[in-house]
């Protein structure tokens, strides 16, 4: 067992794993943080996407010692304190952009990632960047949307219900 | 997975060292390796991070050639040859998908030598060379076929050279449920002729159509290639497409890629 | 105006807030104090004969807790089948013992063989690699038409052969269908594959069960859509336990689309071994071992015939379709392709006569059952891909032929057992050609060539038969269960509503849309009513979500046990108010009487229920709360009409969807936000099944498809902005809502427009192939247009 230190959603976090603990169980299991999901085991549905010093990772992809003194932020940290939606997440309920919640935290993770490289994307920007985040539910249409209404562009012209 | 101890050295140095012990296996980004592990397929005993080797990261560009650490992710990659070598830039920038390419890194690629990665056909396009801790690889002795590199038991890719080409461009045909190429194929034209390097296609893993090479080195045009048909004999042969629908794509990505850089 | 509350509002998602923030309640976010985990040990052999399974070597191993295997289970029950259907010939079909962990022989890859109970699910996996399994391996059963041959190898020794049923519908009609053809003056032919797919929520099923001996109380926590039905199906025919001393809750879940209906061998497995452990056991399932045990969907293969007369009407419909049911009979099995397909064959067509004919075979696959459509999507994909063809052999336009032989009086009994009590097709056609923008395509057709692509338009047409069902109908039919969904409200005394549902919510959003219901029956805001569903503890006996039955039945009951509370709360307001029952009114959360203003709000009648000082207890008993169960007349019939435009590369092969428009009619909407995004979801699972998803076996019985490396999921770069309406509407007859169900339809009514839209863009690069079978991968089209076919 080895002990890992990390800050998860601004909070020091530390825990005894051994090598093969992945960090989405570290997550899960250790910091009780379940928002963050595991949906296939071949690195390709992205629900278990968090930021690992700012950057859109797959949890299921990456060791709990590998993140050893990284800053992790996971869907528990984006709200904020007080409980108010951040913009991705109010433009997720605003366009219907989610359904059964199970790729959400990912897709919520993976649109943040996504911003903060290129705050105005083109909806081509939007889908392609999605290319490792998998949704069974909304046919990606309100997603698309969603991530683009968050950027502060007008969807209005997208068609709606 | 199978337990394993994990090292993170931080000089390549520590690494070889690391290396020696029983069953001890590099990790490079674990975008390949982790699920091979999920899935019980390689057992290490111990796996040699080396992602923690500063020695091992970056990029840079002098003389024609582009070096890139053998550590480095493919996004940055993809943000910081995108001067130097525009093609190769693309190439990595579209590899898996974006927390794939934060993690992943071109020397756990080019030490897999999947058959249906896109860094080889890079790699081997751009008459590159592979480094490793002990001697340096050129990519045409290199890459022996599916899964099997130069490489010696214990030896890590430490870095990557690449020849800038004149120009270049990457096309890729996507297996529609991996994302991985089902055929892509790298053109790269120097002054002294053009190469031609092909991934996802072949048993044999990646390789260089050489008629191909003869013929755009002689006129670089998408007539050149036009009637030129690739050979199906030893092309994968699977769910997604037949030997010659891939042979077929060779000769459709080639013509392609071609028309990019003339365009 | 949109309404902004109530009924046909687009109210915001109330269940968003937990998902949208990490917390969410799935079934493996749940940890049971003490819990051990379980792998079972599944077979990498589709066919053979379990020679011996010997733990001995594994038995000892860190943390293991337990081993199981075959043999622990010969005394417990067979995983039940709920729906019997009847042959040709009046004989029952046949039904084998489905094990919960194999006993004797292995019948399909996946199938489990031990189970492992250990502290770690490392080591339960550790240990089940010690386990030594002998199987002697037998030919498989892969291929249907192979399977039902005499000399074929058969699944189930103790059955007469692999034909499960050999089903004729209507028989009676069988004559006179022939007849038609004979005196035909054309006739169409098509031979089509309905591919094989898997649900793949993107939640994996979970499992934990729990057993108390202090109370012998066991809890069951499990991926569910229908929790309930689990309870019966788990207690009463695997297990024996008698449902009081059950409790099966199905929390959050990620997605079902079907394959979560199923009561499944793992769920009756940690049920078992919680007790035989006295401790929880918990099963999480990977994405890899879905594959190859959630149950799969579609997989028929079919011959159909449209007979024609001089004039292009419709005069008789003949199908011959080979229905995979795998291994074992799943659930709901057997009534896919016979009457959740069959009744759907007449679609929107006058034909006035129609034989259908399935046989249903076993091979060495997994099971098959019900997904997103069931049946219904298999008998529109095969009409609506014949009706295209037969226009382009007539040379007559797709959509003119369509609307020649739409129905156009309703209600109209169907030659195939069904009433559809309303629809208009015609509006729905009409609405669908002015969103497809048909006038501009030659222009788009154009820059496309220009480009150096093909460009195709497709149409179809659906209709479905949702809400199901009519429990005395389906009873008849086979169904061994009642198909009535029910409710309870509870009014707390300052008038905030709990409603106990038997529908239960894994996407759908009923948690905000069944509010907007009741709090329009009121005239109260949406925040004072909450939805409960997912557990046997807290909600009456329902029999859950699938069919797109959630509003049509599940609405309908809640409904009715409004009504029977608005009709006490009136007794308790007259009472109040003095005045007679007949002249109090509900209006805007105030009770009144009619003509005066004088009225007790909702809040006070709801307080004097619970605190009766000045209550009429000679005649009312005190407290609110009333339960009703809900069972439908008939079914529900949404139509709509789709067209799907693409663009293909001709070098390629490769197909990408340009436009997408979906013009339905679901009759009355609760909520056109939470309609649109299921219409949304439906497209992106029927286009997936056109262009990229097939699971696939070799003829060993191996899955070639067996995780995401080969299994195509649609992804956000495989599909556009859909363009999507719902404003025709013909509202349902016979239930209180007048709504139809819209679950569905994308997924329905989407594969026939895009194959049909792929062949068009074909034809006009000078292709001559008149079929393609899906999924239309780029390797399949360029085959086809090469001469070499697939």
């Amino acid at each position: 067992m080895t002990e890992v230190k990390m800050t998860v959603n601004g909070k020091a976090a530390s825990g005894n794993v051994e090598g093969r603990t992945l960090l989405v169980q570290f997550l899960r299991e250790d910091m009780g943080l379940t928002g963050t999901h595991v949906g296939c085991d071949t690195s390709q549905c992205g629900a278990c996407v968090v930021h690992v010093n700012g950057e859109a990772v797959k949890s299921c992809t990456m060791l709990a010692v590998e993140a050893q003194g990284a800053e992790v932020s996971t869907i528990e940290g984006q709200a904020a304190p007080d409980g108010t939606l951040n913009t991705i997440q109010q433009a997720f309920q605003d366009h219907h952009g989610l359904q059964c919640g199970f790729c959400t935290p990912g897709m919520v993770m993976s649109a943040a990632a996504l911003l903060k490289d290129n705050p105005k994307p083109t909806e081509s920007d939007v889908r392609h960047y999605l290319d490792g985040n998998i949704c069974r539910c909304t046919g990606y249409h309100n997603i698309v949307k969603a991530i683009m209404a968050a950027s502060g562009q007008d969807v209005s012209a997208i068609a709606g219900e | 997975m199978y337990n394993f101890d994990v090292e993170m050295p931080s000089t390549i140095a520590d690494a070889v060292t690391a290396l020696a012990r029983d069953e001890a296996q590099p990790l490079s980004g674990g975008q390949t390796l982790i699920p091979t592990l999920k899935a019980r397929l390689a057992a290490p005993s111990v796996l040699v991070s080396l992602h923690g080797i500063a020695e091992m990261k970056g990029v840079s560009a002098q003389d024609g050639t582009v070096t890139i650490g053998g550590a480095t992710t493919h996004a940055t990659v993809a943000g910081e040859v995108a001067d130097a070598y525009p093609a190769l830039a693309s190439l990595a920038g579209r590899i898996g998908d974006p927390a794939v390419r934060n993690r992943g890194t071109i020397g756990g690629s080019v030490a897999n030598n999947d058959p249906s990665a896109c860094y080889p056909a890079g790699v081997l396009a751009s008459n590159g060379t592979v480094v490793t801790n002990t001697r340096e690889i050129a990519a045409d002795d290199y890459f022996l076929g599916m899964f099997e590199t130069a490489l010696e038991e214990g030896e890590i890719v430490t870095a990557v050279k690449f020849k800038i080409p004149e120009a270049a461009h990457y096309e890729k045909h996507l297996q529609p449920a991996s994302r991985f190429p089902l055929v892509a194929v790298f053109v790269a034209k120097f002054a002294d002729g053009v190469r031609v390097a092909v991934t996802g296609a072949s048993e044999n893993g990646v390789f260089r159509w050489t008629e191909a090479e003869t013929a755009l080195s002689a006129d670089f045009s998408v007539e050149a290639v036009a009637g030129l048909k690739a050979d199906g004999s030893s092309m994968i042969s699977d769910l997604h497409g037949s030997g010659a629908y891939r042979a077929h794509l060779v000769g459709v990505m080639t013509k392609r890629a071609v028309a990019a850089i003339n365009a | 105006m949109p309404k902004d509350s109530g009924i046909g509002a687009s109210s915001k998602r109330r269940e968003d807030i937990r998902f949208l923030t990490g917390e969410g309640n799935y079934t493996d976010d749940i940890n049971v104090n003490g819990q051990a985990y379980v792998y079972f040990l599944r077979s990498d052999i589709a066919h053979g004969t379990l020679d011996s399974v010997d733990t001995s070597a594994a038995e000892g191993m860190e943390g293991v807790v337990r081993i199981f295997t075959g043999a622990d289970f010969e005394a417990v029950g067979s995983v039940p089948c709920g729906w019997q259907i009847t042959d040709k010939h009046g004989e029952p079909m046949q039904e084998p013992r489905h094990p919960v962990l194999a006993h004797g022989k292995v019948r399909h890859v996946g199938e489990p063989i031990a189970a492992v109970v250990a502290e770690t699910l490392e080591q339960a996996r550790d240990a089940a690699e010690a386990i030594e399994v002998e199987i002697s391996e037998l030919p498989a059963v892969v291929n249907m038409k192979d399977a039902v041959k005499a000399d074929a190898p058969k699944v189930h020794d103790d059955l007469t052969s692999n034909l499960c049923y050999d089903w004729g519908f209507v028989e009676e009609n069988k004559g006179a269908v022939d007849q038609a053809f004979k005196e035909a003056a054309h006739v169409t032919t098509l031979e089509l594959v309905n591919n094989r797919l898997v649900a793949n929520p993107m939640e994996p099923r979970v499992a934990v069960g729990d057993y108390s001996r202090g109370t012998g109380d066991y809890t069951l926590f499990t991926t569910s859509q229908n929790p309930h039905v689990i309870r019966l199906l788990m207690g009463a025919f695997v297990l024996g336990i008698p449902e009081h001393k059950l409790r099966v809750v199905a929390p959050d879940v990620g997605g079902g689309f079907g394959t979560k209906i199923f009561h499944y061998q793992e769920e009756a497995f940690v049920t078992f071994a919680a007790k035989a452990c006295n401790r929880a056991v918990k099963w999480t399932s990977s994405r890899s071992e879905a594959f190859m045990s959630d149950a799969h969907g579609r997989d028929h293969v079919t011959k159909i015939e449209l007979a024609l007369d001089a004039e292009h009407n419709f005069t008789a419909l003949r199908t011959d379709t080979y229905a995979n049911m795998g291994a074992y009979l799943s659930t709901f099995a057997p009534s896919v392709p016979t009457w959740l397909h069959g009744t759907l064959m007449a679609g929107n067509y006058k034909t006035p006569l129609i034989y259908v004919n399935v046989k249903a075979v076993f091979t060495n696959t997994v099971p098959v059952d019900a997904y997103r459509g069931a049946g219904r999507p298999e008998a529109t994909y095969q009409l609506e891909r014949l009706v295209d063809k037969a226009a382009h052999e007539l040379g007559v336009d797709p959509i003119k032929l369509r609307r020649q032989n739409f129905i156009m009086e309703f209600p109209y009994a169907t030659p195939v057992a069904v009433e559809y009590d309303t629809g208009d097709y015609v509006a729905t056609m009409d609405k669908l050609e002015e969103m497809a923008d048909i006038g501009g395509f030659a222009a788009r057709r154009k820059a496309s060539e220009a480009k150096g692509k093909l460009r195709g338009f497709g149409v179809n047409c659906y209709i479905e038969a949702c809400g199901i069902a009519p429990s005395n109908l389906v009873g008849q039919l086979g169904a061994r269960a009642g198909l009535f969904e029910s409710c309870t409200v509870r009014v707390n005394a300052t008038g905030g509503l709990v409603v106990m549902t038997g529908s239960h919510s894994h996407g759908q959003g009923h948690e905000t849309s069944f509010s907007q219901v009741v709090a329009d029956m009121i005239g109260i805001p949406e925040d004072m009513v909450e939805v409960v569903h997912g557990d046997t503890a807290n909600t009456p006996m329902g029999m859950g979500t699938y069919g797109s039955r959630s509003l049509a039945v599940g609405g309908s009951a809640m409904v009715r046990a409004t009504e029977k509370i608005i009709a006490k709360a009136k007794k308790i307001a007259s009472h109040l108010l003095e005045a007679s029952e007949g002249d109090v009114e509900l209006k805007d959360g105030a009770f009144t009487v009619a003509g005066t203003d004088k009225s007790v709000a909702w809040g006070d009648v709801t307080l004097a229920a619970y605190v009766p000082h000045n209550y009429p207890l000679e005649e009312i008993e005190p407290g609110l709360e009333e339960t009703a169960f809900y069972d439908p007349s008939n079914f529900t019939y949404p139509s709509g009409a789709y067209a799907c435009e693409v663009e293909l590369d001709p070098e390629t092969g490769q197909v990408t969807i340009e436009r997408f428009s979906a013009a339905d009619d679901f009759g009355n909407i609760v909520n056109p936000m939470i309609v649109t995004g299921q219409v949304h979801g439906g497209l992106a699972q029927g286009i997936g099944q056109a262009l990229l998803e097939n699971c696939a076996y070799d003829s060993d019985g191996q899955l070639l498809s067996a995780s995401y490396m080969d299994y195509a999921m649609p992804r956000a770069t495989d599909v556009p902005f859909y363009d999507v309406d719902h404003s025709c509407q013909t509202p349902c007859t016979h239930n209180p809502l007048g709504v139809k169900g819209c679950g569905e339809a994308g997924a329905i009514g989407s594969p026939p427009a895009v194959v049909n839209a792929v062949l068009d863009a074909m034809r006009s690069g000078g292709s001559t192939v008149d079929h393609i079978d899906m999924p239309v991968s780029p390797h399949r089209v360029w085959e086809a247009m090469n001469g070499s076919g697939v």
